[in-house]
C-alpha cells in the first residue's frame, strides 16, 4: 500500500526533475565556466535515485504480494517462489518500462560523471537530448502503463506469472538486454549533441566508443540469454527461429556492430563522420521500433503482455518525433568535412571496414524486410503471411562467405594505404582451411560444394585470427578475440545445423523405440507436487549403438496459477554434443509425444558469444598508446 | 577530362548503386518464394485450384477428433463452418488440445486433407492467434 504510493510519487518527482534539469542545464549552457554546474550533476543523481526508489517499491510490492497493486495482481501469486516474485517485477509490461526508465537515467548519470574531460556544451546537450527521451518515457509510463494502479476491493490472490517466464535465464535476460538495448539511447543523444556542436571528431570517437562497446556487450549477452532460454524452455529444439521478436533484437545488434567498426575509423582517421551519425541514429531508432512492435501487440509472442492500442500509438508518435528531431538536427547542423576523404585507398583498413559495414547493412535489410513485410502486407491487404527461416538462410548464408573472407584479411591491412603482407602464409592457411573443410564435409551432407566453401571461409577466419593471437604481436587482442569468437560461432552453428539429428515419436510407458542410431526406452513416469505446480517426470534411457546409456528425465508441469502446461526439456550437455529430450502430453491419450535430439557443439554456440563479448570487454579496458 | 578522384568517386557510386539494386532484387525474389500464406478451412473450401505451396491453416481443434497412434497424430481443424482433416507426425506443442486454437503448417493433399509438417507452439491457454480469431470471426 505505502510502497505503492511511494513508487508512484517518486515517478512524478522524477518527471518534474526532468523538467527542472532541462531548465537548469539550459541556464548553465550559456555560462562561461569550463565545467558543468554541480547542481546539474546532483539533480541527475537525484532523478536516478527517484527512479530507483520507484523500482524498489514495485519490487517490494511484488515480494509482499500486495494485490492492491494492479500490476502485482496481474502478474504474481502468493505460491510463487521468492526469486520469481522479484524477477516478475520486470516480467510484465509496466515493470519492464520502469526498467527502461531506470536504465535511461542510470546511463545519463554515468555519462555525466564519466565525461568530465569532454567539452561542457557537448555534455549539456547530450543531457538535454537524453532528457527528451526520459520525459517521453516518464509520460508513457504515467499515462498508459502506470505500474502502481490501485485496485479495490483488494483481491486475495493474484493471477500469477506465465510459468514459461519462471526461469533463471529469463529472470536476468531483461535487465541484461535492456542495458544494451536502452544503452543505445546514450549513443543517440551524444551523437546528436556532437553534431550540433560540430564535435564529431577523433576525440569524440575515442570517447563514445566505450559507450558503443558497453551497449554492444550487453546486447550480445542479452540476446544469448534469450536464445538459451528459448532452447530449453520452448522445447522447439533450436536456439534461433527467426521469430520477429528475435529479429527486433538482432537488428539493433547488427547496426551497433557496424557502428562499432566505423567508429574505429572515426577514431583513427576522422573519416566517415556522417555515416557514424546515421548509424547512431539508426541503432536507437531500431531499438525503439523493436519496443513498439513488441509492446503494441503487433507481434505476438511471450513479450506481448497486453494489447492496448493506446500504448502502441504513444510509442509510434514518440518514435516519429524522435526520428524527425534527429534527422532535422542532422541536416541542419551537420557539415561534412571532405578534406579527409581524399586519401581513401582501395586496399586499406578503412576500406575493409567500409565493406564490413556494407555487409552489415545488407544483413540488416534482410532481417528488416523479413520482419516488417508481413506486418506491412497485413495492414494494406489484410493478407496473412509468415516469412520462415529458409528466407533468411537463403539470403544470409551465401553472403557470409565473402564476409568471412574480408573479415580474415581486413584486420591485417594497415591504415591509409596498405599491401597484403605475408601473402604465402595467407594462401597456405587458406589451402589448409579448404582441405580440412572438404574432408570434414565430404561425408556429412549432400550439398558438399556450398558447405565446403562456407566452412572453409569460417575455418580461414578462425585460423588467421588464432595465428594473430598466438604468433604475431598482440597489438589488438580484444579485436582478435572477438573475431575468433565470431568464427567459432559460425563454425558451431554450421556444424550444429549439419549434424543435428532428431527423432519424433509417440510412446506409451514401457515401450521401446529403435532407430538407426540406437534405442529409446520409456521406463516409467513419476508424479510430484510442488507449491505452484504438479509435475509428471518421465524416465527415459537412451542407448547408442555402442551400448552407452544416458538417462534423461523430461518433465511436464501443470501450473496451478494460471493453469498452464509446460514441458521442461532435459538436456545432457557435453563439450561435443547436447542430448535433448522433451515430451508433451495430449489430453485424454495414453501416448506421450516425444522429441529426442542430438545437437552437436551446442555449448560452443554459447561459448563463442561469451568470447565475442569478452573481446568487447577487453576493448573497454584497453588504453590506447 | 575529369580528375582521378571524380572518376573514383563515380565508380564507387555505380558500385554502390548496383549492389543495392542487386540486394533489393534478391531479397524480394526470395521473399516471393519463401512466404507462407495463412488460410482458414472455409477459405480452403472455396479454393478453385489447390495450392501446391506450403500454407498455414488455423482454427480450432474439433472436439473428440484427436486420434494418436505410435507415429501419427490425426485431428480435425474447424472454423465452425468448414473443417479439414490433418495428419501430422512430429512434435505437438503443450497447448495442443481439443477445443483449443491451433495453427498447422504444411501442404494440402486435397480440399479435405492436410498433411502438416509443423504445429505451432502457443504461449498460454487463453491465447488465440489473431489469424484464428479473424478466421473464427471473434472480435
Amino acid at each position: 500500500m505505502l510502497a505503492n504510493q511511494i513508487g508512484y510519487y517518486s515517478l512524478i518527482l522524477g518527471l518534474m526533475l526532468s523538467v527542472l534539469l532541462c531548465g537548469v542545464s539550459i541556464k548553465d549552457f550559456n555560462r562561461s565556466s569550463k565545467q558543468i554546474n554541480q547542481n546539474v550533476l546532483s539533480l541527475s543523481f537525484l532523478q536516478l535515485v527517484f527512479v530507483i526508489v520507484s523500482f524498489l517499491s514495485l519490487i517490494l510490492s511484488f515480494v509482499n504480494s500486495d494485490f492492491s497493486n494492479e500490476t502485482v495482481f496481474n502478474n504474481s501469486h502468493t505460491t510463487k517462489p521468492l526469486f520469481y516474485k522479484i524477477s516478475g517485477t520486470w516480467g510484465n509490461h509496466e515493470g519492464s518500462l520502469l526498467l527502461w526508465l531506470l536504465v535511461l537515467t542510470l546511463f545519463i548519470f554515468l555519462f555525466l560523471i564519466k565525461s568530465k574531460t569532454q567539452p561542457k556544451k557537448y555534455r549539456i546537450l547530450t543531457l538535454l537530448f537524453q532528457q527528451i527521451i526520459i520525459i517521453g518515457f516518464f509520460l508513457f509510463v504515467l499515462m498508459t502503463s502506470n505500474p502502481f494502479n490501485y485496485l479495490f476491493p483488494i483481491p486475495n490472490e493474484g493471477l500469477g506469472l506465465n510459468p514459461i517466464l519462471q526461469d533463471p535465464a529469463l529472470a536476468i535476460h531483461p535487465p541484461i538486454l535492456y542495458l544494451g538495448y536502452v544503452g543505445t539511447s546514450i549513443i543517440f543523444s551524444s551523437s546528436l549533441a556532437a553534431v550540433t556542436q560540430n564535435y564529431v571528431s577523433k576525440e569524440w570517437g575515442q570517447h563514445i566508443k566505450k559507450w558503443v562497446l558497453v551497449s554492444w556487450i550487453f546486447l550480445s549477452l542479452g540476446i544469448m540469454l534469450g536464445s538459451i532460454w528459448a532452447y530449453y524452455e520452448l522445447g522447439w529444439g533450436g536456439f534461433w527461429f527467426w521469430d520477429p521478436v528475435e529479429n527486433v533484437s538482432l537488428m539493433p545488434w547488427l547496426a551497433l556492430t557496424a557502428l562499432l567498426h566505423c567508429i574505429v575509423v572515426l577514431e583513427r582517421r576522422a573519416a566517415l563522420k556522417s555515416w557514424v551519425i546515421i548509424l547512431s541514429i539508426t541503432t536507437f531508432t531500431l531499438s525503439m521500433c523493436g519496443t513498439f512492435l513488441v509492446r503494441s501487440g503487433i507481434l505476438n509472442s511471450v513479450h506481448t503482455f497486453a494489447n492496448d492500442p493506446a500504448r502502441g500509438i504513444f510509442i509510434l508518435i514518440f518514435l516519429f518525433v524522435l526520428i524527425v528531431l534527429s534527422l532535422g538536427i542532422f541536416f541542419i547542423f551537420h557539415k561534412e568535412n571532405n578534406k579527409n576523404l581524399n586519401n581513401f585507398f582501395w586496399l586499406s583498413r578503412e576500406t575493409s571496414i567500409l565493406i564490413n559495414n556494407w555487409f552489415m547493412m545488407y544483413f540488416l535489410s534482410v532481417v528488416l524486410i523479413g520482419t516488417v513485410y508481413p506486418i506491412f502486407l497485413d495492414v494494406i491487404s489484410s493478407e496473412k503471411i509468415s516469412v520462415g527461416p529458409p528466407f533468411y538462410h537463403k539470403l544470409i548464408a551465401p553472403f557470409l562467405i565473402p564476409f568471412l573472407l574480408f573479415m580474415s584479411v581486413g584486420p591485417k591491412l594497415k591504415w591509409v594505404k596498405s599491401k597484403v603482407e605475408n601473402k604465402y602464409s595467407l594462401i597456405l592457411t587458406f589451402a589448409v582451411s579448404v582441405t580440412l573443410a572438404f574432408f570434414i564435409i565430404k561425408n556429412l551432407t549432400a550439398d558438399i560444394l556450398f558447405y565446403t566453401v562456407l566452412v572453409s571461409a569460417a575455418f580461414f577466419l578462425f585460423f588467421t585470427t588464432l595465428k594473430e593471437l598466438f604468433i604475431q604481436k598482440l597489438n589488438n587482442t580484444s579485436q582478435a578475440i572477438a573475431h575468433l569468437g565470431f568464427s567459432l560461432l559460425i563454425l558451431s552453428i554450421l556444424f550444429n545445423s549439419i549434424l543435428s539429428s532428431e527423432i519424433i515419436t509417440n510412446m506409451k510407458v514401457g515401450e521401446k523405440y529403435n532407430y538407426s542410431k540406437g534405442e529409446i526406452f520409456f521406463k516409467k513416469i513419476e508424479e510430484r507436487k510442488e507449491s505452484n505446480f504438479n509435475s509428471i517426470i518421465a524416465y527415459f534411457e537412451v542407448k547408442d549403438l555402442k551400448g552407452r546409456m544416458v538417462e534423461l528425465k523430461p518433465e511436464i508441469r501443470i501450473y496451478n496459477q494460471p493453469i498452464i502446461v509446460t514441458s521442461e526439456a532435459d538436456i545432457k550437455t557435453t563439450l561435443l554434443e547436447d542430448k535433448f529430450i522433451v515430451m508433451n502430453l495430449v489430453k485424454g491419450n495414453e501416448y506421450f509425444n516425444i522429441r529426442y535430439q542430438v545437437k552437436p557443439f551446442m555449448v560452443w554456440i554459447w561459448i563463442s558469444v561469451l568470447l565475442l563479448s569478452l573481446g568487447g570487454a577487453m576493448g573497454l579496458f584497453k588504453t590506447r598508446t | 577530362m575529369y580528375g582521378k578522384k571524380v572518376k573514383l568517386r563515380f565508380l564507387f557510386l555505380v558500385l554502390l548503386l548496383t549492389s543495392v539494386i542487386l540486394a533489393v532484387f534478391l531479397i524480394l525474389q526470395s521473399l516471393k518464394d519463401n512466404v507462407v500464406y495463412f488460410q482458414s478451412p472455409s477459405e480452403i473450401n472455396s479454393l478453385i485450384e489447390l495450392e501446391k505451396k506450403k500454407i498455414r491453416i488455423g482454427g480450432m481443434v474439433k472436439k473428440k477428433s484427436i486420434i494418436i497412434n505410435s507415429n501419427e497424430v490425426n485431428f480435425i481443424i474447424t472454423d465452425f463452418k468448414n473443417e479439414i482433416n490433418v495428419t501430422y507426425s512430429g512434435a505437438v506443442p503443450n497447448l495442443f488440445a481439443e477445443g483449443k486454437g491451433v495453427v498447422a503448417e504444411g501442404f494440402l493433399k486435397d480440399k479435405n486433407y492436410f498433411s502438416a509438417t509443423k504445429i505451432l507452439a502457443k504461449h498460454d491457454e487463453n491465447y488465440m492467434p489473431p489469424e484464428v480469431k479473424e478466421a473464427l470471426g471473434v472480435k
